[in-house]
């Protein structure tokens, strides 16, 4: 006591780093806003206008959910507001209004906030909303093709058609228009582009280590070579479309619901580009990424049980003892 | 930053983890001063790791600087010595900042600084004599972990332990009494690094700093150059400033690449790691008999009026150092005893310097900066920082579910509690707080066994 004050007390570390979740949620968002601009630029108006109705459900569904069954609110650390903007990147533009709402309810309510609210999750809560709406709504696969004008709000109106995975040869863009973004597909997700600039800001900002996004592309790149026999233009498809890249920088690293260690997320990252692969080759699905990194999330606490590191200087043999036992 | 001096070695193998911590050195240009004496002081019978001693004075002696006042015959336990001259008033139950009691004796000081009659160099002719003069000498470790330096001397001869390491990497921010040591002593700590290096035949000797101390390399380098090390076994090493690079495992993992085992000591991969202000100390002691009865500190932070390296001697009140350094320019929120990463939050200002302590920091009502508490967002910066391969989350997980299993595969009792990793939390979970626990718990399990 100072003067009659009681004084701190509290444990040490007696400095703290200035990064904080809602800190980190908001470089996420800068990191998606590159794909929004390019998103209102391929799809127009209608892109961003859903972003933000996505984004307000999802806002809305957690200050609701957390309120009533009394909980602290917890829409400060804005998660909700990248769920809701990578629930809407995962649409294509031309889907009603409401149909994105009832993916945003299931993402916010029953994938996130029934287990347990932020950090509690088994699934990425964006990954399981948007596979309760593809096995929903039909609308889901009506992919929106580019250039149907800015102001063209009408969304039904607009052209829908195959994704270039599923198109055959003569329909298809160039690689260069694909890594810009000119074709049809969801609304965040066709941009490589925008979508790796806002990866190197993640990595600059350190808010993602690069392992699970280039183990999982680099796993799905070498599969297609494999499969395509080594036509590299095949493999350039293949990895510049559907929502690989999307995924794999903005989905599968999910904290929550990815592995901590180094050896844990190259195996999390192997088994993503594995099924991706798998289900895009031989599945009937047009698109295989959400659903193989929703398996993978399930898979993370077996993966995180047998890839926790050793303790510093534990003795080599006593580690292979300790394996041999496990 | 100035160039380093050429002939300076690398780290062998770098830290894993870690966490970059402002510097904050801010009193490294201010020369250490001698406190005014104070007026009174109390000394604890437990500075050290190991035995507290029993005091061999009563109440209304007369004692001198340098006099014996507490002793044990247990051998992990440094004896301790009056640090100022004058008659002993009381001896009684403390409170000391951790929260326990402990036996002090207390002395009135006559102001004179009177050395006692009785002191005079030690005389060494053997290993042995030399580690009893560092008993005699009541040396602990002065880098803030207190443990008695002469049983870390005293190794088999046969233990084939080859390397030295002497500390000097001063990670915590703030904390500059290490690097003044470089700086003004420099010549006591290479003249005890080769009477070490003879008594105790290490083959390698490696004084490592952190890279933001140049000047300190600067003067080393020209005294290891000038002197008759003629087969170079007296190195220079550089460390990236890294917190906690200082820890007594990564010194030994980056001045020869290996790595202490769980639940062992640097001694059992062959190598003594000393702090620079404990080696510098050993050769004055040698050369004049006068045991540790003062010491040096880092008197800093937002609400300290004029931030100050302060020579106090031991057993001063902390308030009475506070005072000298001007006093509080804010409302003091929070006063911490050693660095802030690491430090121990005081109660109050009513409590003795100890031998171990290297700097008493106050900080303002703001700067005590909490973090709110939040949910844990399984980010893995903890594991990141963790420099010893912990993945704390997991054993805070293992911690709430009573889990000792998963505690000790993890490897929770690992823990040095440096702090990396709820330095790094987003979510501002107190971790060291749950590694305690933890170890608690462990302990507990094995106790029941």
């Amino acid at each position: 006591m100072i003067n009659g004050k009681k004084l701190n007390v509290s444990i040490s570390p007696h400095l703290r780093s200035s990064v904080t979740t809602r800190s980190i949620m908001l470089d996420v968002i800068i990191a998606l806003c590159p794909a929004l601009i390019a998103s209102g630029v391929i799809f127009g108006l209608r892109a961003l206008i859903l972003t933000a109705v996505s984004v307000a459900a999802c806002v809305i569904f957690e200050y609701a959910f957390r309120k009533f069954s009394h909980r602290s609110n917890t829409i400060g650390d804005l998660s909700a507001v990248v769920t809701g903007i990578l629930i809407a990147f995962n649409c294509p533009s031309s889907i009603p209004f409401w149909m994105v709402i009832v993916g945003d309810a299931f993402a916010i309510i029953i994938a996130k906030q029934c287990f347990g609210g932020i950090g509690q999750n088994f699934v990425n809560p964006a990954i399981a909303g948007r596979i309760f709406m593809l096995l929903s709504f039909k609308q889901m696969t009506q992919w929106t093709q580019p250039g149907a004008g800015f102001m063209n709000l009408a969304g039904v109106q607009a052209i829908t058609g195959a994704t270039p995975l599923a198109a055959s040869a003569e329909e298809l863009p160039s690689l260069w228009e694909m890594f810009i973004g000119m074709r049809g597909g969801c609304l965040g997700e066709t941009c490589i582009a925008a979508l790796l600039i806002g990866f190197i800001y993640l990595l600059i900002k350190k808010v993602i280590s690069p392992v699970i996004p280039c183990f999982y592309i680099g796993t799905v790149a070498v599969i297609m070579l494999i499969y395509g026999k080594g036509d590299l233009t095949f493999t350039a498809y293949q990895l510049l479309s559907g929502g690989l890249v999307l995924g794999a920088v903005f989905m599968a690293t999910d904290y929550t619901t990815s592995p901590i260690s180094r050896k844990g997320k190259i195996i999390y990252a192997i088994g993503c580009g594995l099924l991706t692969s798998l289900i895009r080759l031989f599945g009937s699905l047009p698109e295989g990424v959400s659903y193989s990194i929703i398996l993978m999330n399930i898979f993370t606490p077996l993966i995180e049980r047998f890839t926790t590191p050793k303790p510093f200087g534990t003795p080599k043999k006593e580690k292979k003892q300790k394996e041999a036992e496990a | 930053m100035s160039k380093l001096p050429k002939g300076v070695l690398t780290a062998v193998k770098k830290v894993r983890g870690g966490v970059r911590v402002d510097h904050r050195k801010n009193t490294a240009d201010c020369e250490t001063v001698r406190i005014d004496t104070p007026k009174q002081v109390v000394i604890p019978m437990q500075m050290s790791i190991g035995a507290p001693c029993e005091p061999v004075v009563k109440v209304g002696d007369e004692v001198a600087v340098g006099q014996l006042i507490g002793d044990t015959d247990k051998f992990v336990s440094a004896p301790i010595h009056a640090s100022v001259s004058g008659k002993v008033t009381a001896i009684s139950d403390i409170k000391m900042p951790q929260g326990v009691m402990a036996k002090a004796v207390t002395i009135e000081s006559d102001g004179e600084m009177r050395l006692w009659e009785g002191i005079s160099p030690p005389v060494i002719n053997s290993r042995e004599d030399f580690i009893k003069a560092v008993r005699n000498s009541g040396l602990v470790g002065l880098g803030g972990a207190g443990f008695p330096t002469h049983v870390k001397l005293n190794f088999p001869p046969d233990k084939g332990i080859d390397t030295l390491v002497i500390n000097a990497a001063e990670c915590e921010p703030y904390i500059t009494v290490d690097y003044r040591e470089c700086i003004d002593n420099s010549w006591d700590i290479l003249s005890a690094v080769y009477m070490l290096k003879e008594t105790f035949g290490f083959k390698k000797v490696v004084i490592a700093a952190e890279d933001n101390k140049p000047e300190a390399f600067k003067i080393l380098k020209r005294i290891a150059d000038d002197s008759e090390d003629v087969n170079d076994e007296v190195s220079l090493m550089v460390l990236e400033s890294k917190y906690p690079q200082g820890a007594e495992k990564m010194m030994v993992q980056s001045a020869t690449g290996r790595k202490v085992p769980p639940g062992k000591l640097p001694a059992d991969v062959g190598c003594v790691v000393m702090n620079v202000a404990s080696v510098a100390f050993i050769s004055r002691y040698i050369k004049t008999g006068k045991p540790l009865v003062s010491r040096s500190l880092t008197v800093d932070g937002s609400a300290i009026k004029e931030p100050k390296n302060v020579r106090v001697p031991i057993g001063t009140n902390i308030g009475e150092i506070i005072d000298f350094c001007g006093g509080f320019s804010a409302e003091p929120g929070k006063i911490i005893m050693g660095g802030p990463m690491m430090g121990l939050a005081l109660v109050g200002t009513d409590f003795p310097i100890l031998k171990q302590n290297n700097a008493i920091l106050a900080f303002a009502e703001g700067d005590a900066n909490i973090k709110a508490e939040t949910d844990c967002i399984r980010c893995g910066r903890c594991a990141a920082a963790c420099p010893l391969s912990l993945t704390p989350t997991n054993i805070v997980r293992a911690v709430k579910a009573g889990d000792t299993a998963s505690m000790q595969r993890i490897g929770a009792q690992v823990c040095m509690e440096c702090g990396s990793c709820a330095y790094s939390c987003p979510a501002g979970k107190p971790l060291v707080q749950y590694m305690r626990l933890a170890k608690s718990m462990l302990r507990e399990e094995a106790a029941k066994k």
